[in-house]
């Protein structure tokens, strides 16, 4: 007996010595936060978070890799508790949320009958799926019986529904999806979600250059829930009241029902929301990502500058914005005028961004008052140059510095400014884009008596909008096609008296397919003008590469049109932490396309600051189209009328600035969304019932 | 050829899990995935090697030579927890990825009946130092086999259509069973 405790004793204590040896021998380092957090996390050893058992998830928590909320199982009380100990604020924690991006479910119809198999997964080995759509929903709730807390159910239409307000962010239904159909995503993640080829995405989804998930806020509205489709379109785009009136909608071309009808009136949809939000006297809040503690400079402060700024402080980071002009906007401000894009409206939509904790120092000008070596000094960690594309291109023309000669940007820029500018009686605007049109339509509007536009080729290839164009029509201005000038004619005092040009024919398409004009010998002739405006183009001012005292500004390349090289996908320019987007990475090109640019750009820029290799997108879409979307004719189509845009009468228009286009009534909004199919990648919403 | 009996013993004849039934907790815990069924198996082969040498030499130069043989079990499971403990502190100081690869699953094994039943067989057999440490082995393996093995089978069963009152661990058992039987086949072989 005695024996047999002294033996026990003796292993006991043994084994006690030996651990208690080992454990100051073999010691390493904890953070004690490590066990504090550990202590509150659930305790159950689950998994559930992805991690091998509690402390290493505390660690992770610890490490800042993994957000206070992460473990799945502890109430909310653990995670304030958690959040407390690492001193961060528990509400603002990025949190996953589960996301469905297949609108298709019940409606695609099934390409496989096989009964008996009741799970996705198996579903997806077996066939790929029953539907006719190989990306979308198979339907069968794999991620609803994965759900623990259940936030997933299966909607009437036959794809899952996710209740946010019970998802814990687990992402068990991400993993049991065969399609990466549900996905769980924080909130930044959402924000730098690019277009991919396999995404169920509409035909106007992938045409639009900011990439917004146009069907989705189509639908919101229709719905009733205008916040939300404010919601989903700022999640891609930070400028709707600005796009909803200036943008010329290429997604609208790719629209479905255009292929039988009109198309969906798209933006005029964006516009009734962005302007429902201005008018309900309140702003929607924006969410914001926790604090990441770096700092980008943004140089220029147009749509792409304002995007770019927008999308890296949504997730995070700190921006701070550089304008060389005495007010944000850009072009938006300086060059598309009042009464297309009221300045009040634009006050609102720039106020809202600045109000997200933006710095916005005006009146500076990059390569002037401030370069690249300052900016490194103030400890910024990466630099986007948007200064979009300022710089008239000259007609080269003898005469063109006579006085009433004017360039186009220039000219524009100086109005918006409110300069007071001696104008004549006859104006030609040479040039056939929007500077050119706007330069007129303006014109017009300080009571000129006539107004010309002179231009090479004909109507049919003028790259303005085409509402403009039609616009520009009813306000009676008068065109003149096939008209390349050749001089600029002045009197005795150097004023102009008359514009010189050749007359144009259409000869041989040229490689971009458009016929290229050529001269008809001995054509020469006179229109009497006392005003000349140039507007054929513009191209970066990159004049601060040479003023910058920095020797590093030299490695900055430009290509041959003084654009700012970058990488077309990442956007990175050649010194590493710099990046560019909009018209000084592109030329001059559209809003929207400056907008999506610079949520690219923001994405580039966070790989950067997290030091990840800046890569592009993987099977990014990027202007490319996913064929098998892009039909030749749409089944069940029953035509109907496009919305018509109100606007106000041309009597109206022209002794005043006031906006010309109105935002739709509420109920056209409403039967315009109607219209929509609701497109995804191959299903849509048929009017009737397709029989087959 | 003695230990290589022993091993095709340990392994198959007697596996651990579908010739004893012992260690079904992890057996049916661990399973539903490939991926931690490889972790436990690999936890498990490391374990019990150690135990079955540590066990060995407490029975021979402790519970042997002062005559108490009836203290076996109650010793067996003190030392092996303090040498799951102990092989964790030791690996999370040396051998950081190691631990990092095995992370939950040592603890659990603390509290494996397989591991104390393949010591205690040992003993019972009166294996020498050499035969103990070969069949341990062995039976690490045969549990790390078994376990892999069914880890295949029930994630192929995740993709079957099952009536629902024998969702989950109920056909997890049955499944366990059938594959019991084909081991039955390799008895009488040595
Ligand atoms: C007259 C006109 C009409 C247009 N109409 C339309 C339309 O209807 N629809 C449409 O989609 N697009 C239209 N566009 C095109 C559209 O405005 C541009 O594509 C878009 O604004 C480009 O945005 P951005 O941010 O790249 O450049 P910008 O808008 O040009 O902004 C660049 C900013 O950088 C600032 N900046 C420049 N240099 C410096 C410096 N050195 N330091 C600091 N700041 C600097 C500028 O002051 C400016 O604020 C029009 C353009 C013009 C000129
Ligand atoms: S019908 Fe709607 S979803 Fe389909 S392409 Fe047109 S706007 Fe997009």
């Amino acid at each position: 007996m005695l024996s047999a405790l002294l033996l026990m004793l003796g292993i006991g204590a043994l084994c006690g010595i030996i651990l208690s040896l080992s454990s100051k021998v073999f010691y390493v380092y904890e953070d004690p936060k490590i066990a504090l957090v550990e202590n509150n996390l659930a305790g159950a050893n689950c998994g559930g978070c992805g991690y091998a058992g509690c402390s290493a998830a505390a660690e992770a928590i610890v490490n800042g890799t993994e957000p206070p909320s992460l473990c799945i199982v502890s109430n909310k009380e653990g995670v304030e508790k958690v959040a407390e100990i690492m001193g961060v604020d528990a509400g603002s924690a990025e949190s996953p949320l589960s996301y469905n991006m297949c609108e298709g479910g019940n409606r695609a119809s099934d390409k496989y009958h096989y009964m008996g198999i009741t799970s996705c997964k198996a579903m997806g080995v077996v066939f790929g799926g029953k539907r006719v759509c190989g990306v979308g929903c198979i339907g069968l709730g794999d991620c609803v019986k994965a759900c623990k807390f259940d936030a997933v159910y299966m909607g009437p239409d036959g794809h899952p529904v996710v209740i946010d307000e019970k998802c814990v962010g687990c992402g068990a239904c991400q993993q049991s999806c065969p399609k990466n159909i549900i996905e769980v995503k924080t909130l930044s993640e959402k924000l730098m979600k690019f277009n991919q080829k396999q995404d169920p995405l509409a035909p106007c989804a992938q045409t639009c250059p900011a990439e917004i998930n146009i069907p989705r806020y189509i639908n919101q509205l229709k719905e009733g829930k205008y916040k939300e489709a404010v919601e989903t379109i700022r999640l891609r785009n930070p400028l709707p009241l600005a796009c909803g009136r200036v943008c010329p909608h290429p997604c609208e071309s790719e629209c479905r029902r255009g292929i039988e009808d009109d198309a969906v009136s798209i933006n005029q949809l964006k516009r009734f929301v962005a302007d429902y939000e201005m008018n309900s006297g309140s702003r929607l809040p924006i969410k914001c990502a926790p604090d990441t503690g770096k700092k980008i400079a943004v140089v220029g402060g147009g749509p792409s500058g304002l995007s770019c700024a927008f999308f890296l402080r949504r997730i995070g980071h700190k921006v701070d914005i550089f304008e060389a002009m005495p007010k944000l906007g850009g072009m938006l401000r300086y060059g598309i005028p009042e009464y297309r894009l009221p300045k009040k409206v634009l006050d609102w939509e720039v106020g809202g961004i600045l109000d997200l904790g933006i710095n916005a120092f005006t009146h500076v000008k990059f390569g002037k008052d401030f370069g690249l070596g300052s900016l490194m000094a103030s400890g910024y960690n990466a630099v986007f140059l948007g200064v979009g594309a300022w710089e008239d291109y000259s007609l080269g023309i003898e005469g063109e510095n006579l006085n009433g000669c004017y360039t186009g940007i220039n000219f524009l820029q100086r109005i918006s400014s409110g300069e007071k500018l001696k104008l004549g009686r006859i104006a030609a605007v040479v040039g056939g884009g929007n500077t050119a049109v706007d330069c007129a339509r303006t014109l017009l509007r300080f009571g000129l008596d006539k107004v010309y536009m002179v231009y090479r080729r004909t109507r049919k290839e003028m790259p303005a909008n085409e509402v403009e164009i039609v616009a520009s029509e009813e306000e009676g201005i008068e065109f003149v096609f096939l008209a390349a000038p050749v001089k600029v004619v002045g009197n005795s005092e150097d004023k102009v008296t008359h514009l010189e040009y050749l007359k144009m024919e259409l000869g041989e398409p040229d490689a971009s397919g458009r016929r290229r004009p050529q001269p008809i010998e001995g054509s020469e002739t006179l229109l009497e003008v006392d005003m000349v405006i140039s507007a054929i183009g513009q191209s970066p001012d990159a004049s601060f590469k040479e003023q910058d005292p920095l020797p590093r500004m030299t490695e900055l390349e430009l290509t041959r049109w003084n654009t700012i090289d970058n990488n077309p996908e990442t956007l990175q320019a050649s010194i590493p932490y710099i990046f560019t987007a909009g018209d000084a990475a592109t030329g001059p090109s559209l809003v929207v396309d400056a907008i999506g640019g610079g949520r690219r750009a923001a994405r580039s820029i966070d790989l950067f600051l997290k030091g990840e290799e800046v890569e592009p997108v993987v099977d990014s879409l990027q202007q490319k189209r996913i064929h098998e979307s892009l039909f030749a004719s749409v089944d069940g189509i029953k035509k109907s009328e496009r919305a018509k845009m109100p606007e106000i009468h041309v009597n109206q228009r022209l002794d005043s600035f006031i906006e010309v286009d109105l935002v739709l009534p509420e109920e056209n909004a409403k039967k315009e969304a109607d219209r929509c199919l609701n497109c995804c990648r191959i299903c849509y919403n048929p009017d009737f019932p397709i029989s087959k | 050829m003695e230990y290589f009996e022993i091993f095709i013993a340990g392994v198959f004849i007697n596996n651990i899990l579908l010739a004893q039934f012992l260690g079904n907790c992890p057996f049916l815990g661990t399973s539903k995935k490939m991926e931690t069924a490889v972790g436990m198996a690999m936890a498990v082969v490391f374990v019990l090697v150690m135990a079955g040498m540590i066990t060995w030499m407490v029975n021979e130069f402790l519970l042997v030579k002062f005559e108490l043989d009836y203290l076996k079990t109650v010793s067996f499971i003190l030392v092996i927890a303090s040498l799951v403990q102990f092989v964790e502190m030791f690996l999370k100081k040396s051998i950081p990825a190691l631990y990092a690869g095995l992370g939950i699953f040592l603890p659990l094994i603390t509290t494996n009946c397989a591991v104390m039943g393949a010591c205690l067989l040992n003993i019972s057999k009166e294996y020498s130092f050499l035969s103990a440490l070969v069949s341990s082995f062995s039976y690490a393996v045969g549990f790390g086999l078994a376990l892999i093995l069914f880890a295949g089978v029930r994630e192929r069963i995740n993709l079957a259509r099952v009536p629902k009152p024998l969702q989950d661990t109920s056909i997890g058992l049955v499944t366990a069973g059938i594959i019991a039987l084909t081991f039955m086949s390799f008895k009488g072989m040595v």
